[in-house]
């Protein structure tokens, strides 16, 4: 029998074995009818404590168009969570009723909580401002599609906003660290800066990295554009979300500094921090991020229900 | 007690000055109903200053609770007023149950019954919380 696998951090799949999923997800746009019944009889447990539109739909829409079926709740106000129960028997209960679970939580390190008493796969579908590792898979096949190259290497990414909370940069950071020649240009006020645990990695594996307060300055060197909102739900404090929330915002001026076929990515959900007229620029791609967003899913759930033989055994 | 000689039990050494009430606790010496002698800011050749535990029991001491806190600290084992075995201390590759995960935002502090766990970066003395990854800052 093989080994039960989860996706709670990037670092769960080897560089060979994330590129193999992205391999996938590329065979299932090229040709989604040949994947259309593969989850028959199959169900995803979406476990969502905390509010979601993207993700939460994305993983729905992935099961549903591999022809498997959908479960679970979209606050924690319409599970037992009201009553007290224990992130731990939540999974116990559902893993009876589903295939495998995605699991969103507002605290972190709750996914791989699921995953140390769970008996089916477990997805991390974002736990408070620690990880998100599919929205990465998301971002990566979105990076390896629209480059010329088709490439994860070589290029300078901007990661921009609040990178302290920001789980989806965390996990970008995480994964982009195994390619080979990605400079990062980390941009940020003082007080949202990367959190030091991956600066140290960052400056131990020698992978060259910047970090400044100003986005004009480093626009013409960047390759990707990584923009993020500053959450209010991350903070304790009222005051220090509204001084920080309007740090960045990309307009149609910045985006004169930059280079031509640069691409501007953002997890989404937006408040101000891109302009609504950048929008209209080709190099805008965070709407195409979300079409890749499903592939991706839908991908990773064939690798993880072991419907697709893409994984190894585990590290 | 004679705290400058045991005749039966351990003595933990080069405690670093101040973390020697913090192995107390650690190691639930308060509960214990044998001699136990704390000895704070002894002189030092080799560090200084330094806290030394006297134990007048022969107790299975946790070497990984140690060896969490400073691997640096020595164990000798007295039997017949003389030291017969000196117990090698390293950092543990994992510690559970020994200290709590202070980020306010980690699972473990609403999750009820969970292993408080914090893991060795290999190569390196900091350990990480197994779930959030925050690092465990010991209190200066």
């Amino acid at each position: 029998m093989e080994a039960l696998r989860h996706l709670i951090s990037p670092g769960d799949l080897s560089r060979a074995e994330t590129d193999r999923i992205l391999d996938l997800a590329d065979e299932i746009i090229a040709a989604p009818d040949e994947y259309s019944a593969k989850c028959r009889g199959k169900k995803i447990a979406t476990l969502f404590y905390e509010p979601s539109t993207r993700t939460r739909l994305s993983f729905e829409a992935a099961m549903l168009e591999l022809g498997g079926g959908v479960l679970g709740f979209s606050s924690a106000d319409s599970s037992s969570a009201t009553k007290g129960e224990s992130v731990a028997d939540t999974v116990r209960t559902v893993e009876n009723f589903a295939d495998i679970i995605a699991i969103r939580h507002p605290k972190e390190g709750a996914a791989a909580v699921a995953a140390r008493y769970a008996a089916i796969p477990v997805i991390n579908a974002g736990d408070g401002g620690h990880l998100h590792p599919t929205q990465t898979l998301t971002d990566l096949l979105t990076i390896r599609s629209l480059r010329a190259h088709h490439s994860l290497d070589g290029f300078t990414i901007g990661l921009c906003g609040d990178l302290m909370f920001g789980r989806t940069v965390h996990s970008l950071v995480k994964a982009l660290m195994e390619r080979d020649g990605v400079r990062f240009v980390l941009i940020s006020p003082k007080e949202l800066r990367l959190p030091a645990y991956l600066l140290d990695e960052l400056r131990e594996r020698a992978i060259p990295f910047e970090e400044v307060e100003h986005l004009d300055a480093v626009m013409p060197s960047l390759d990707v554009l990584y923009m993020t909102r500053v959450q209010k739900e991350r903070f304790f404090n009222e005051q220090d979300y509204v001084r920080l929330r309007d740090s960045y915002i990309l307009d149609a001026e910045k985006m004169r500094l930059a280079k031509e076929d640069m691409m501007v990515l953002h997890p989404l959900p937006r408040v101000n921090e891109i302009a609504a007229e950048v929008d209209a620029d080709a190099r805008a791609a965070y709407f195409k991020q979300m079409w890749y967003g499903k592939y991706a899913r839908m991908a990773l759930i064939l690798a993880l229900l072991g419907l697709c033989p893409v994984l190894g055994q585990p590290a | 007690m004679n705290v400058d000689s045991i005749e039966r039990g351990v003595v933990i050494d080069h405690i670093a000055a101040g973390k020697g009430m913090d192995i107390v606790r650690l190691l639930d010496l308060e509960k214990m109903t044998c001699p136990v002698a704390v000895i704070r800011n002894a002189r030092s050749g080799k560090i200084g200053k330094k806290d030394i535990i006297k134990i007048e029991d022969e107790i299975d001491v946790n070497l990984d609770v140690l060896g969490f806190i400073d691997p640096n600290i020595t164990v000798n084992i007295i039997e017949d007023s003389r030291i017969v075995e000196k117990r090698r201390i390293a950092p543990p590759n994992q510690v559970v149950n020994v200290v709590q995960c202070k980020n306010p935002r980690c699972i473990t502090s609403t999750e009820r019954d969970l292993p408080q766990i914090f893991l060795r970066k290999p190569g390196s003395k900091v350990y990480r919380c197994r779930y959030c990854e925050q690092e465990y800052q010991p209190r200066d």
